[in-house]
């Protein structure tokens, strides 16, 4: 049996590996004399996200794939891979003071976000069911302890439990799904299972439509769609911010982008089916997401919600399909990040270990006392509820302008309605913030500053206002990468 | 003779013998004999006052004695215990004691028979898991007691056996990268080949000198023996988690740990020593520096089943007479032993037999 | 040979209505021991003994000796307090899980429901090559990149692991916040 490795086999998982040997540098460094001082892992950590980041610029358009083709560096995995390394810096700055503060793990914190990192470069860039399920799990692990990461806190120990629970659940579902899809069309790799399912007597086969469906509970569980959506505020208002920051940004669109795949690259013969369902969950999820949001007081709860809802924008865009709908996704998932990292990066800049500011009333006059930083959370909250002039408008515009095009106009009117909505509790945000005087129990405080954080809020408002402002460039790029998924499909 | 020839047939007169003749015999007088050594080490002459009339027969028939006295003790259940799990829990240890027994061959084979009872291609993988099984016996027997002590032998036995369980699987990785198979019928016969024309047998001790060491260690520990009996621990908590048992059951944990040790030493002496070989010894007679005594094949036969038999007995005599001159180790001794310095060696060993395995493959 | 199918099969399926249903949690450990041996003894009959094997050393010999030790730890003896009562959520569970299994009886029995074409590895070729040397083979050569990986995911999960089990040494635990 002679087997050899090649260049192209290194390169192709080149980023990932760099976030993983930097992974366990962070570990190590942690140990000796330097490393004490939290600052410089955070700084290592952004560091590594940054090689990793030339690495994967530098695969760019080169068409790279490795160990037999179950590792592609195409535009769809690279363009990915530079939105999960993006959110996961912005984390990292956020997270800085947070750990500082609390005096709550270090090394092993930033470490494991580089692995969960490294997990979903791995997912999207994998085109076996194998590697991008043990991508899966390098993140949902990594996740799971992050969420716990507080160790007095009830809160924190039952956000974690409660995610490994339902997490591990899900994993049996996402595994079974696969073994089914195995066993009916006798592959792993996904161009493989697309050539079995082209043909009829294997299309037939009720273990592939079995093997389907436990795949989309799964994943269903992991992007948090209704009806599998129950641990999301739990975990999230558990979990220490910056935690809750990355769980319903990067997770999500790593799921998203490896579900793109599978659907499209594997099973692509099959959309018809699956679209159909996906209709419905799409609907639900962005009803049930919006109204529960509705009703919150906490904003790590409400953000919660409000990340299941705008999940099923993304699904919109799946169901309708086609180049401009899935360019669409790429572009709400950079958008998203943007606005979604840049609400909590205000949230833990205006907490502080003595008070914790995550209710609304918190921020009752907020904007005469921190000007600035309330500036910056209104861009947020506009662009979540899709003004003009914001990335996410500019986002939900593609999204559902493609779905008009393809067809699905009700379910774009029924998308349209909840961004309606969902303007209640977004606005509601801004009310209190420049129309409420505070109150005694409740008295304004300036924030302590910290630069990190300041870079954070500003990256993100600057680039949610850019995409906003100039969404032309970003999006042909978003819409250029996702050809090569459909091509083969 | 029809029946006589059956598979079925021969494999269970093959299992029949080798339990009940060998296996069980050998266990049975080790009982004696670890005290008649322990005697020995210690300058005294040990039992020797069971007796027929005036027959004593040197203490043999303490052997006797001892099995009646199991029987005819009564046999107690402490209250508050979990009757079924407490009465079940004796079998797996002896259990696991036992299965390895299906892979171990005692002689070359003679004409289509065999001295093995079968030779299943996972070989070694096979001892691994029913090793694995044996743990079963201390947990389940400590936690059943209802007391505890007994909870607390549990506890370090089931560490220290899940531990050294990993120990024990890497500590043979070098030995099958070099033999390249698991299946114990080729271990066994590479150690028949030679270096130097015909004259150094490649005996496992020889190729995987660390790996040997190593194995014996994760073996001691696995069967609970001195030094790594810290479970029973008779001066810290009386006997561990086997304290509330008495009769046939208690006698059940300890012939268990009498036929593991013979199990230990049929192991070392199929992995490291040569397996059933008699060096030179081929199925037609000796062989040595191109000089030829051809022997007849029953002969061959005759001289390895007594190599065999030879070779374990003087690994179980070692295991006691390890008991009698080692000191017991603490157990937070046992496991950074067996986690800070096993374990390294173990990988090391492993990657450097990779190494040297490359080397020698790239030379040739 | 069908007969020790269905005995191995009732097995499993009797270890995992125990798991179920016993109230002793060292009752529901073994039963769940009793379940993976009996896969065990499937993989047998597939011609698989090497899967047979490492089921049995991973399952039944190492992950449910640490259940079973956990137990021991806590000392779960009071068996009342993990059962709850009749409830709506439990009926609607019960009901779904028969839903479950009403599809996949309705999926492997249908006459389309057929295996894919079949791999390179027939139980033949396992036979005359061995499991161990086919499977070590595989898992360098075409699987080298899963295999590697893997060994990241056990990493993470023994960090995660000593993460969350460390206490904090070297200062009180403050309260929460």
């Amino acid at each position: 049996m002679s087997f050899t490795l090649s260049a192209a086999d290194f390169l192709s998982v080149l980023p990932e590996s760099i976030l993983f040997a930097m992974g366990m540098v962070v570990l190590v460094f942690e140990m000796f004399g330097t490393g004490r001082d939290t600052r410089n892992l955070a700084y290592l950590s952004l560091l590594s996200l940054l090689v990793s980041g030339f690495a994967l610029h530098r695969l760019a358009g080169r068409g790279i794939t490795g160990f037999g083709g179950s590792i592609t560096a195409d535009p769809f995995a690279i363009v990915l891979g530079m939105i999960f390394l993006l959110v996961v810096a912005l984390i990292v700055l956020v997270s800085i003071r947070y750990l500082h503060d609390r005096g709550v793990g270090h090394g092993e914190y930033y470490a494991l976000l580089l692995f969960a990192c490294g997990g979903m470069m791995l997912m999207v860039s994998s085109t076996d069911l194998l590697t991008i399920f043990i991508g899966l799990e390098i993140l949902s692990i990594s996740s799971y302890v992050l969420c716990g990461l507080i160790q007095g806190d009830l809160r924190s120990n039952e956000s974690a439990l409660k995610y490994f629970l339902l997490g591990a659940f899900a994993t049996g579902f996402l595994l079974y799904g696969m073994v089914l899809l195995y066993g009916a069309t006798g592959s792993i790799r996904l161009p493989e299972i697309a050539a079995a399912v082209n043909r009829s007597e294997v299309r037939g086969n009720p273990m592939i439509w079995y093997g389907l469906g436990l795949i989309l509970v799964g994943f269903g569980f992991k992007i948090a769609l209704v009806p599998f959506h129950m641990w999301t505020p739990d975990v999230y208002e558990g979990a220490p911010t910056p935690v809750t920051a990355f769980l319903s940004s990067a997770p999500k669109a790593a799921g998203f982008g490896a579900l793109i795949r599978i659907l499209t690259e594997g099973l692509g013969a099959l959309t018809p089916e699956w679209s159909q369902v996906l209709w419905v969950v799409a609907a639900l999820t962005m009803t049930v997401g919006n109204a529960l949001a509705l009703q919150q007081d906490n904003i790590k709860r409400m953000l919660a919600y409000s990340s299941i809802a705008h999940a099923g924008y993304i699904l919109v865009a799946l169901v309708a399909g086609g180049r401009d709908s899935l360019g669409g996704v790429l572009f709400y998932l950079l958008a998203y990040a943007f606005m979604n990292s840049g609400a909590f990066a205000v949230l833990i800049l205006a907490s502080s270990p003595v008070r914790e500011r995550v209710t609304f009333e918190d921020y009752r006059g907020y904007g005469y006392v921190e000007p600035a930083l309330a500036l910056a959370m209104v861009v947020f909250m506009l662009s979540l509820t899709g003004i003009p002039l914001t990335a996410g408008f500019a986002g939900k515009f593609q999204i559902f302008k493609s779905a008009i095009d393809k067809g699905y106009v009700w379910l774009a009117v029924i998308g349209l309605l909840n961004s309606v909505v969902s303007v209640y509790y977004y606005l509601r945000m801004i009310v209190v913030m420049y129309m409420q005087r505070p109150t005694a129990e409740h008295p304004p405080e300036r924030v302590v500053p910290s630069v990190p954080l300041y870079v954070a809020v500003a990256a993100s408002a600057l680039g949610v206002l850019y995409l906003g402002v100039f969404p032309a460039g970003w999006l042909e790029l978003s819409v250029r990468s996702v050809t090569s998924l459909l091509a083969g499909g | 003779m029809e029946l006589l020839l059956n598979p079925v047939v021969i494999s269970l007169v093959k299992v029949l013998v080798i339990i009940l003749l060998f296996v069980m015999v050998v266990g049975t007088v080790l009982t004696l004999m670890e005290r008649k050594w322990m005697s020995a080490v210690q300058d005294r002459i040990g039992p020797n006052r069971a007796n027929i009339g005036s027959f004593r027969g040197r203490g043999t028939l303490h052997i006797a004695a001892d099995g009646l006295k199991s029987i005819f003790k009564e046999d107690t259940v402490p209250e508050g215990a979990n009757r079924f799990v407490f009465t079940i829990a004796p079998f797996f240890g002896f259990f696991s004691a036992i299965v390895i027994w299906a892979v171990i061959p005692f002689a070359g084979p003679l004409g289509g028979f065999t001295f093995q009872i079968t030779d299943v291609n996972i070989g070694m993988l096979l001892v691994f898991a029913v090793t694995s099984l044996g743990v079963y016996g201390t947990v389940l027997a400590g936690w059943s007691s209802n007391n505890k002590f007994a909870v607390l032998g549990a506890a370090r036995g089931t560490s220290q056996m899940l531990s050294y369980e990993i120990f024990l699987g890497l500590s043979l990785v070098g030995l099958f990268m070099i033999v390249g198979s698991v299946r114990v019928s080729d271990l066994v016969a590479y150690q028949n080949t030679y270096w130097f024309g015909d004259v150094l047998p490649k005996w496992g001790v020889l190729t995987q000198p660390v790996s040997c060491v190593l194995f014996f260690v994760a073996m001691l520990a696995e069967a609970k023996r001195l030094p790594f009996d810290a479970p029973e621990g008779e001066s810290e908590i009386i006997a561990g988690y086997f304290l509330e048992y008495s009769g046939m059951r208690y006698a059940a944990f300890m012939l268990a740990e009498y036929v593991a040790i013979v199990g230990i030493g049929a192991l070392t002496v199929t992995l490291f020593f040569g397996g059933y070989h008699v060096p030179w010894l081929h199925a037609d007679g000796f062989h040595l520096l191109g000089a030829v005594l051809p022997l007849p094949a029953w002969l061959v036969v005759l001289l390895q089943l007594g190599a065999f038999i030879g070779k374990v007995l003087f690994f179980c005599w070692l295991v006691i007479i390890l008991r009698w001159t080692v000191p017991r180790f603490r157990f937070d001794q046992i496991m950074a032993l067996g986690w800070k310095r096993l374990l390294p060696v173990c990988l090391a060993n492993v990657a450097v037999t990779a190494l040297v395995l490359l080397a020698v493959d790239g030379w040739q | 040979m069908l007969v020790f199918f269905y005995l191995f099969a009732a097995a499993a399926v009797l270890g995992a209505l125990g798991v179920l249903l016993l109230r002793n949690p060292v009752y529901c450990a073994l039963s769940l021991v009793a379940t993976m041996s009996a896969l065990g003894g499937v993989f047998i009959l597939l011609n698989q003994e090497f899967v047979a094997a490492i089921q049995i050393l991973i399952y039944a010999g190492a992950i449910m000796v640490l259940f079973l030790f956990v137990i021991m730890l806590l000392n779960l003896r009071s068996d009342e307090q993990f059962i709850a009562r009749w409830n709506p959520g439990k009926v609607v569970g019960i009901a779904m899980a028969l839903v479950i299994l009403a599809q996949l009886v309705g999926v492997f029995t249908s006459a389309s429901a057929t295996l894919g074409p079949a791999g390179e590895y027939p139980a033949e070729r396992i036979a005359k090559e061995g499991a161990v040397e086919i499977v070590g083979g595989l898992l360098v050569t075409q699987y080298v990149l899963p295999f590697e990986v893997a060994s990241i995911l056990l990493m993470v999960a023994i960090i995660g692991a000593v993460v969350i089990a460390k206490r904090q040494i070297a200062k009180p635990s403050q309260e929460g916040r």
